[in-house]
């Protein structure tokens, strides 16, 4: 069991970064709209493990992002930031005993899944356009990408959710 | 001394979110610098061949466009030659003739961005194909952007869509000057400022390369003046420039490498350090 959760971890890891770079990162909706669905891993990793490693993994999950995009380290502070943040989103969505009841995302309310993703995906897109656009200048223009990127994004996590969701 | 060990056992978290967040700010500030030998780039083995497999499979989909483009290109490039060999006279064709200083590559773009503030390409020849940074990038239609990072198969360019490129370039018909910059906003318009008031600007006015650095000749196509203003100060002209490339869709394009431009440079140098 707990080798098979490992494993699907690696994959999960590696499936989001290449369909992050290959074609999410191509699809600009009106020019500029593009979703940013990586973070799924960052949102399904065991709600009860280790918190030390998830905040490396995420970091290597940027970076590699920023590799193939040629963005620095944009995605990487992103990633690192919301997988240090996690536990106190977690509690804010889903009360304060989520860690002793042993909760499963799947057999949570939509709405508690809901909250969550939308504070996981919003505190990830405002780090991620304010360190790339970089200029207090554009506040407007990070503003707009992370509002539209960020709905974007919300909803292709929900469906991947809801689709992927096992009801056993 | 048991005191500092624990307190970083109970902040362990903290400290390594601290640490990666530290580094990842590092390597981002690093890209907003221009030619700070990049660490962080997709010329590198992993992304280059990703990118060149995913290019091989997509490289088909604007096939009927590319041939389009190139036989534009041909028909140009025939009327060219005639022209020359017109004017060409056989008796002065050795003595005048001068080595053009320029040698052009062509490369395959195997991966563009165009919908953030700082784009760049990725292109399929690296340091084995002689390419360098600071090479001038153009398509058959115009300006692309310059080479800033290689590695030995791969190389990336950073677009004209940049808010950090600024490119010397001038009115065709008149030779006041000024800088290509970007605003972000859309990605076939690039603005050209620093044009001073003196200079007659009208709609649709061809934009080409000033020819003032040693990365670009001179008289390579930018695009055409959609819309103009004075500035603050009223001194000088912004010019919205709409570009004759669709940056949104390119697949080949060439490289210009200056044969003279070490050779510039070091005489620049050579005055700056004697004053």
């Amino acid at each position: 069991m707990q080798n098979n959760a490992i494993l699907i971890n690696i994959l999960r890891f590696i499936l989001l970064v290449f369909i992050q770079v290959l074609l999410l990162n191509h699809i600009n909706f009106l020019g500029y709209i593009n979703p940013y669905i990586y973070i799924l891993f960052i949102l399904l990793y065991p709600l009860s493990g280790n918190k030390g490693l998830l905040i490396f993994l995420s970091f290597l999950l940027g970076f590699s992002i920023d590799i193939f995009g040629d963005s620095g380290g944009v995605h990487a502070a992103a990633s690192v930031f919301i997988a240090y943040i996690r536990p106190w989103i977690l509690k804010f969505s889903f009360g304060i005993s989520y860690e002793h009841n042993n909760i499963k995302l799947y057999k949570t309310s939509l709405a508690q899944q809901f909250t969550y993703i939308v504070a996981m995906v919003f505190l990830h897109h405002i780090i991620l356009f304010s360190l790339e656009i970089f200029n207090l200048s554009h506040i407007l223009l990070i503003i707009k990408s992370t509002l539209f990127s960020g709905i974007f994004s919300i909803i292709l996590l929900m469906s991947i959710l809801i689709l992927f969701s096992r009801k056993n | 001394m048991q005191q500092i060990i624990f307190f970083f056992i109970r902040n362990k978290n903290f400290l390594l979110f601290g640490l990666l967040f530290l580094i990842s700010v590092y390597f981002t500030v690093q890209t907003h610098t221009y030619h700070n030998g990049k660490y962080v780039s997709s010329a590198n083995f992993l992304s280059g061949n990703v990118f060149s497999a995913k290019s091989n499979v997509t490289g088909y989909f604007g096939l009927e466009d590319e041939n389009k483009r190139l036989t534009e290109e041909n028909i140009l490039l025939r009327t060219e030659l005639e022209n020359l060999k017109s004017i060409a006279n056989p008796s002065t064709l050795d003595s005048t003739v001068l080595p053009s200083g320029y040698i052009f590559r062509s490369a395959r773009i195997i991966n563009n961005t165009y919908s953030k503030s700082k784009n760049y390409l990725t292109l399929k020849k690296g340091k084995e194909d002689s390419i360098k940074i600071d090479m001038g990038v153009i398509s058959s239609k115009g300006i692309i952007g310059i080479v800033n990072a290689t590695s030995k198969n791969f190389s990336t360019v950073q677009s004209i869509l940049n808010t950090d490129s600024q490119i010397n370039a001038r009115l065709k018909k008149s030779n006041h000057f000024g800088t290509l910059v970007w605003d972000t906003k859309n990605p076939n318009r690039v603005q050209l400022i620093d044009i001073p008031r003196l200079a007659p600007v009208k709609m649709g006015d061809t934009i080409i390369t000033g020819g003032k650095s040693t990365i670009f000749p001179e008289g390579i196509l930018i695009g055409t003046v959609e819309e103009f203003n004075l500035d603050g100060d009223a001194n000088y002209y912004d010019l919205q420039v709409k570009l004759f490339n669709d940056m949104t869709s390119l697949k080949h394009v060439y490289l210009i490498e200056n044969t003279n431009k070490e050779e510039i440079l070091q005489l620049e140098n050579e005055v700056e350090d004697a004053e």
